[in-house]
């Protein structure tokens, strides 16, 4: 009876295609805003992501997330040093300058200073240059999306100059940092340099940046850190998420997204559910005649579930394809670094999944109720 | 035995002031290897009696066997399998699936009863073909005249071979002539010792094609005619 029930559906032109439009345009919708989403927040953590030899940081105990920074006494560095299980310990300076061009363009842009010695906590990922080349002197590395909206259409080349508060600074290699919440241009110095860049302030010091000793966790340690000195020391991964979670509950993003994402699920619902009901009654005397002639009730539901599941698969398929051309081709410059996960994919089938039951429930009743006599009413 | 024994059948529908009796107390008996007619003015509760007969309409009183079935006491289930198959429907209406070509619907009852797509598809055509319509296998039920689509539900009434085939008002959305061929077309294919067909109509230039015709009035069988037909 499947392909019957396939003929019915695709015999009806105009609906077939209505309920595809539905379906696709609501997953176009949740798939477009859940990943957008999902990369708003994924990008709030990015410094973290970004420092990938590290798994504790260190601060202060008021910090609420990665851009909270209140600076830390250097002495504190050596106390952290000193904690059993720390495997080493660097500092970190994080913080926001206004940056000059020679042709005279301003920017802002984010400035992370990384251990003078060590240079941890800056991206692996170098375009141009290496991370060696920020010893030379005024050396600096700047993300490959910031130098583009320095020099639109402009190759990136090495040496190019620039002012940061008044100070000179030479591009020496060119980074793929993740991108920043705020989208600013991201660079990295080393720790001298990056905190004499910046405004002078009494402490400097925004995080210690640490590894946990080998067969210990980056959990256990952290919390040796904080009873041995009262700061507050997270695993890298809890104060990922502690950093999202800031967002997610100190912002009006996830109630935004969210409000589209239950917009997209409501047209579908009703765009979906409105189309197949009038399929359902437009065809009521067809599934009656089945019904007359003997399809039982299982086999009716099996009929209008497989009509409901081939218009959900291909109206799913064509959404997320859309979806997914818009991350492919369209998240160049401000919106880059985002994607459609494949976890976000998922949780859309399910949604359009959940929107097709909620679309069919008042159709399935329908047939259910079918009384098959109707056959025999003119 | 009969083919069909109703007795004492009732049915209402509604309640309080809204209760339609629609069947009252209908006995009737319809041998096999006949064509039996059911005749009498709207509402007189044709259309509820046939729809009991076929197993889709359960009656509040009575007893209804087909070919020794009681299927008053069938359950929904049973009832489904025992429309599946025993009963072929001739509608009025038609009914036919326009995005399903002419053999694939002439072919459900036997896609019902789980016969392979193929084997359903020829039965269907050797059938189609012996109705006049061997050229209109594989053309779609909006391309054809009235006169054709009626062929068509015949042979989708009769193409599972069903013991019972329940007609409603056969010639109702044909002309004269397409009528009388439609009616000499299913005396000729249908009417087999071992089966029966039961007619309800109102048109009375067809009740000649009938052995017997059993005339209703107020739900109730007020008369039952033998109607000895020329062969």
């Amino acid at each position: 009876m499947g392909v019957i029930a396939l003929r019915m559906l695709f015999g009806d032109r105009a609906k077939y295609l209505g309920l595809v439009f539905g379906v696709a345009f609501s997953t176009l919708l949740i798939a477009q805003q859940g990943g957008l989403f999902v990369g708003l927040m994924l990008r709030t953590a990015s410094v973290i992501d970004d420092a990938q030899e590290v798994n504790i940081w260190v601060m202060d105990p008021q910090a609420d997330y990665i851009d909270t920074v209140r600076a830390l006494r250097d002495t504190e560095l050596p106390r952290v040093r000193g904690v059993a299980g720390v495997d080493w310990a660097v500092p970190f300076f994080k913080t926001n300058l206004a940056l000059k061009t020679l042709e005279g363009h301003i920017e802002n842009a984010m400035m992370l200073g990384l251990d003078d010695a060590s240079l941890i906590g800056a991206t692996s990922r170098f375009l141009l240059g290496s991370l060696e080349d920020l010893r030379r002197p005024d050396a600096i590395a700047i993300d490959a999306a910031g130098y583009k909206r320095l020099w639109p259409g402009e190759t990136p080349r090495l040496g190019r100059e620039l002012e940061l508060n008044d100070h000179r600074a030479v591009i020496a290699a060119i980074t793929d940092a993740s991108a920043a919440f705020t989208a600013n241009i991201i660079m990295h110095a080393p720790y001298s340099r990056a905190i004499a860049y910046a405004p002078q302030g009494r402490n400097q010091l925004s995080f210690i940046l640490a590894r946990a000793a080998p067969g210990r966790t980056p959990d256990d340690v952290a919390r040796a850190i904080t009873a041995q000195t009262g700061l507050q020391a997270l695993s890298a991964a809890a104060f990922r998420w502690k950093t999202i979670d800031f967002f997610l509950t100190h912002t009006g993003i996830p109630i935004s997204f969210g409000t589209v994402i239950v917009l997209g699920i409501i047209v579908g619902v009703a765009v979906v559910g409105l189309t197949f009901n009038i399929f359902v009654a437009e065809n009521i005397r067809q599934y009656g005649a089945l019904k007359a002639m003997g399809l039982s009730d299982l086999g009716l539901v099996g009929l209008v579930l497989l009509q409901a599941a081939v218009v959900g698969m291909i109206g799913y398929g064509i959404g997320l394809g859309a979806a997914a051309g818009f991350f492919s081709f369209a998240t160049e410059g401000e919106l880059r670094g985002f994607y459609l996960p494949v976890w976000v994919a998922w949780t859309v089938a399910g949604m359009v999944g959940l929107i097709m039951l909620m679309a069919t429930v008042a159709s399935l009743r329908r047939v259910l109720v079918l009384d098959p006599a109707i056959v025999f009413r003119s | 035995m009969f083919a069909v024994e109703c007795i004492g059948v009732e049915k209402s529908f509604g309640a309080g002031q809204t209760l339609t009796r629609a069947l009252r107390g209908v006995s009737l008996q319809v041998r096999p290897g006949e064509l039996t007619m059911l005749v009498g003015p709207s509402g007189c509760g044709k259309t509820t009696l046939i729809s009991a007969i076929a197993a889709m309409l359960t009656p509040d009183a009575g007893t209804i066997h087909v070919f020794g079935q009681d299927i008053t006491r069938m359950r929904s289930h049973e009832r489904t399998l025992f429309r599946r198959a025993t009963v072929g429907f001739v509608f009025q209406q038609f009914n036919l699936l326009p995005a399903l070509t002419v053999t694939e619907n002439a072919s459900i009852p036997l896609r019902l009863a789980g016969v392979a797509a193929a084997v359903a598809n020829a039965k269907a055509a050797v059938l189609l073909t012996r109705l006049g319509l061997g050229d209109h296998l594989n053309r779609f039920p909006t391309d054809l005249s009235g006169g054709q689509q009626q062929r068509v539900a015949i042979a989708r009434g009769l193409v599972h071979a069903p013991r019972l085939l329940v007609c409603d008002e056969p010639t109702a959305s044909l002309d004269a002539e397409n009528g009388q061929a439609a009616m000499a077309l299913m005396r000729e294919t249908a009417v087999q010792p071992d089966r029966t067909v039961i007619v309800v109509t109102h048109d009375d230039r067809i009740h000649h094609f009938a052995d017997r015709i059993a005339h209703m009035a107020d739900g109730r069988i007020v008369d039952v005619t033998e109607n000895r037909i020329a062969a």
